[in-house]
This record gives structure tokens, C-alpha cells and sequence, in this order.
């Protein structure tokens, strides 16, 4: 937000609410990184670490809402400053959400550790994958912080190659689990976990399409592509 | 007297013709009735220039906001609608204001006629140093000639209509000003709304009022929408932003942003518009 109110309260409550809202993204992405670290090493204190951090999301999430009612019962925000306040409050029930992804990805992890049954599933699909959800959910935050409506259709569109990667996983599980039927416990919680990360990479998607409604006041929620590009090129 | 009026001032039969397609400045066409349609309106305080080419249509049975900074030219703007500015010498207006068709700057027209068309309430609650009972009938009188019962009738609907006759009913003799000020002022709307206009201007009707009363007089603006058409000047934003369904935004005598309060409390096409209604203006 370039010019400042004529309240400087009111300027300082929203720029708040932004920066908790990055702080809260930065824990996020620190917990999927650490899942993500944990699944890859197959290390179970990892695992244990995104499990109990998982409880600092949650409370961010609930200081942040409140500092989001209290300036709409206090100020009244209308236009550029409501739409923000909105953006904030739904931005960080996905972050909130794709905390929860990482968590399960880690107790299922944690769980294929303690379970100790030897596979031989090609992972490499959730490994990159993986890294594409951390990277798309940081680059969302980014454009959040910056509110480049640009980089925030970039975001919507790689989450697609997120969603690539899932399908082209399924379909290599289920040939696994076809040829050894001893693995589908395994696999299954493979799916889950790949299935988070693909939910995780949604998060982000979502992240960057209330960057746009910031911006330009447009929803582009559920609408084809092109359209969402040329709001965000407006 | 009814019918004489009717030759004079042709305004109730004008009532049911068809209106014009309202566009709102965001480009959005409004398929709707007009009560009012202002254009290329200027206005002139002797050599200061008051508003500046003002175009804008007020839809039939909406609430029509006027927001902007002191001095920006809206409550200007509410009285050239009934001409309340020919009051003062000095002050002019040119361009168009048709009401129903008919452009009420054009001379010859009967303003207290006009005046009981467009009924108007102000700031300050200004009931008569009378009863209550006579502060609706003095108007009413002026236009018409009812029977003492009709009278009865005619003040008890008027009551009922701006929400006060419960708080009257029993003390209709005592002076108007033994109400308090949410009352006086609900009281002004009666009078105004006896007459049976089919416009009513509220300049900043609940500025001096508690905001039980604000609350009062908004729900009320919400019924008599219903039966008129009604534009509203407030330096409150987000009344406007509660009670209309059009607003438009006033800077310098100039009409910068008219359209859906939604949109424009949402999303304003306009930066003037979005820095005013954030509080950025300065």
C-alpha cells in the first residue's frame, strides 16, 4: 500500500496483518521443508519435530483471524483495505491447511519408519514434487508481499505441474501395487503423502488468486486460465 | 384542489411513464425507471462555480447516496434538486433536471408545487414551534382540502410511516419541539412524507442524532423506499454504504464516481473514489 491513511493506527493494523500473515507462511514452508526432509531421510525425530510445531500454525492462524476481526469491528475497512483484510483472513486458513498436509506428511512417514516393511516404490515423483509445492507456496507469499498480480498467475499456473506429477505417480503405484500386492499398505500411505503435497501446492494456487483480488478487485476463483491472466495483466 | 394541482404540475400522471436506461459511470447499464436525471447541470454561487457538469439519473424507489469532503458540492447538488437554492438570490443553475421527463430548471414552474413533489429534510430537525398533530397538517393544507377525519387519517399515516406514531399517538397536541431529537427529526420526515411526494432529499438527516436514533431513521429510509425514491447526502460512509443502492462521490463540484454501492464500496473504478472511501484522503 503505497499512501497512508489518515489514520497511521489504521496503516500500521493492516501492515500487521500482512507480515504475521508472511511470518505465518515462513513457518509453514519451514514445516513442509522439514516434512519434506523427513520423508526423503526417512528420519523419525524430523518427523517428530513437524508434529509438534504443528500447534504454532494453529495458533497463528487464530491470533491472525482475531487481528482480522478487530480491525473490521474497529475500522470499518471498505474497497482495497477490505479486500485485503479478506484475503488475509481466508490466505491463512490455506496456510493453516497445507501446516496440516506437512503434518501428515510426516506422521505417515513416521509411520512407514515404524512399520519397517521394505519397498522398492520409486518415490522420485513426491521428492520433486515435494520441492515444487515448497517453492510455489514461497513464490505466493512473494507475490503476496509484493502484490504482483504477474507472479501470482505464475503460480496458479505451475500448480498444474504439481497436479501432473500426483497423476503420473497414482498411475505408477498402482502398477506396484498390481506386480507385489505386498506393497499396497505401503503404497497407500504413499498416496497419502503425495496426495498432501498435491493439496499443498492448492494452498499455495489459492494464495496467489487473493493476490489478484487485492490487487484488482477481481475474484478469479474457479474461472479458465486466460481469464485469470488478463485480470491479473489489467 | 387534487385535480387543479394535477393541470398545474402534471407530475402524477408523469408517475407511471416508462424511464430511460440508467448507465452508471462504471459502464454497467442499469435497465431501471428514473425518478430524476440530471444533465449537464452547473450551478453558481454569483461567480464561485458550484458543481461543474454534473450528469447522473436517480432510479425510481432506490436510495441514492451523495458521499465526498466538505464543500465537495453534494448537498449543493440535493438542493438544486427541488430548487431550494432559488431561496437566495445570486445562486444559478444551468443544464438540466428532469423530473419525470419535465426539466424543473425551466422558469414558470410552481416551486411549492415542486417542493411537495421532492419533499426535503435537513440536518437539524426543524419542526414548527406547533404540535405535533399541526406540524403534518400545516403542509398537508397547503395542497389540500381534507375533512377533519381525513386529516386524523392523513397524520396517523404519516406517523406510522416514519415510525413514530406509537411515541405520539397519546401527545399529538403537545409542541413538536417536547421531542427528543431522533423524534423531531422522524417527525420532519412525517411531514415531509404527508404530503405524499414521490422524492424525498435527506440532507445529512442523522448527523446530530445518537445512534439508536441514526439506527432509527436508516431502518426507516429502508421502509419508505419501498413507495419513494430517495437521495441522501451523509458524511457518514459507511451509512451510505448501509442504507443505498446507488453512491455516488463527490471532489470540487464534481461528480467523480457514480454507481452500485456495492462496487463502489468493494471496488471503486476510480482512485479519488478508493483513496476517499479508505480514509487516504488528505
Amino acid at each position: 500500500m503505497p499512501d497512508k491513511h489518515l489514520s497511521s493506527q489504521f496503516d500500521a493494523d493492516l501492515n500487521s496483518l500482512s507480515s504475521r500473515l508472511l511470518e505465518m507462511g515462513g513457518l509453514v514452508e519451514s514445516q513442509i521443508s522439514t516434512a519434506m526432509r523427513a520423508f526423503t531421510q526417512m528420519d523419525l525425530e524430523t518427523c517428530n519435530v513437524v508434529i509438534q510445531n504443528e500447534k504454532l500454525v494453529n495458533d497463528l492462524e487464530i491470533q491472525i483471524d482475531l487481528a482480522c476481526t478487530e480491525v473490521i469491528a474497529r475500522r470499518q475497512p471498505t474497497a482495497r483495505d477490505l479486500r485485503l483484510v479478506m484475503a488475509v483472513s481466508k490466505a491463512i486458513t490455506n496456510l493453516e491447511r497445507a501446516g496440516d498436509e506437512a503434518e501428515r506428511v510426516a506422521k505417515r512417514t513416521k509411520r512407514l519408519i515404524e512399520s519397517g516393511a521394505p519397498h522398492n516404490i520409486n518415490v522420485a515423483e513426491i521428492r520433486l514434487s515435494g520441492q515444487m509445492a515448497i517453492s510455489l507456496l514461497r513464490r505466493s507469499l512473494d507475490a503476496f508481499a509484493r502484490l504482483d498480480t504477474i507472479a501470482a498467475a505464475a503460480v496458479v499456473e505451475e500448480d498444474r505441474q504439481i497436479d501432473e506429477e500426483f497423476r503420473a505417480f497414482v498411475r505408477k503405484l498402482i502398477s506396484y501395487m498390481m506386480e507385489d500386492p505386498h506393497t499396497i499398505t505401503t503404497g497407500l500411505d504413499m498416496l497419502t503423502i503425495a496426495k498432501a503435497i498435491e493439496r499443498i501446492g492448492d494452498h499455495a494456487k489459492n494464495i496467489a488468486e487473493f493476490v489478484i483480488y487485492i490487487a484488482k478487485g477481481a475474484d478469479v476463483r474457479h474461472i479458465p486460465h486466460e481469464d485469470l491472466v488478463r485480470e491479473a495483466n489489467k | 384542489m387534487m385535480a387543479n394541482m394535477k393541470t398545474m404540475f402534471d407530475l402524477n400522471q408523469i408517475d407511471s411513464q416508462g424511464g430511460s436506461v440508467n448507465v452508471a459511470t462504471n459502464g454497467q447499464p442499469i435497465a431501471a425507471k428514473n425518478a430524476i436525471e440530471v444533465r449537464d447541470l452547473n450551478f453558481f454561487y454569483g461567480s464561485f462555480q458550484g458543481l461543474k457538469n454534473i450528469n447522473l439519473d436517480i432510479e425510481e424507489g432506490k436510495v441514492t447516496a451523495f458521499i465526498g469532503p466538505s464543500g465537495c458540492g453534494k448537498s449543493t447538488l440535493l438542493r438544486t434538486l427541488n430548487r431550494m437554492y432559488d431561496l437566495y438570490p445570486g445562486q444559478r443553475a444551468e443544464g438540466e433536471i428532469n423530473f419525470y421527463g419535465q426539466n424543473i430548471l425551466e422558469s414558470g414552474q410552481d416551486l411549492n408545487l415542486l417542493r411537495s413533489r421532492i419533499g426535503m429534510v435537513f440536518q437539524k430537525p426543524t419542526p414548527f414551534p406547533m404540535s405535533i398533530y399541526e406540524n403534518i397538517a400545516f403542509g398537508v393544507r397547503l395542497y389540500e382540502n381534507l375533512s377533519r377525519s381525513e386529516m386524523d387519517e392523513r397524520v396517523e399515516w404519516a406517523l406510522n410511516k416514519a415510525a413514530l406514531w406509537n411515541e405520539s399517538k397519546d401527545k399529538l397536541n403537545q409542541s413538536g419541539l417536547s421531542l427528543s431529537g431522533g423524534q423531531q427529526q422522524r417527525l420532519c420526515i412525517a411531514r415531509g412524507v404527508a404530503v405524499k411526494p414521490s422524492v424525498i432529499l435527506l440532507d445529512e438527516p442523522t448527523s446530530a442524532l445518537d445512534p439508536i436514533s441514526t439506527g432509527k431513521i436508516e431502518e426507516l429510509i429502508n421502509e419508505l423506499k419501498h413507495e419513494y425514491t430517495i437521495a441522501i447526502v451523509t458524511h457518514n460512509m459507511q451509512q451510505a454504504a448501509r442504507v443505498s443502492d446507488y453512491t455516488a462521490y463527490m471532489y470540487l463540484g464534481s461528480l467523480i464516481e457514480y454507481g452500485k454501492t456495492d462496487e463502489i464500496f468493494i471496488k471503486p473504478q476510480r482512485k479519488e473514489t478508493e483513496d476517499y472511501i479508505t480514509g487516504r484522503f488528505g
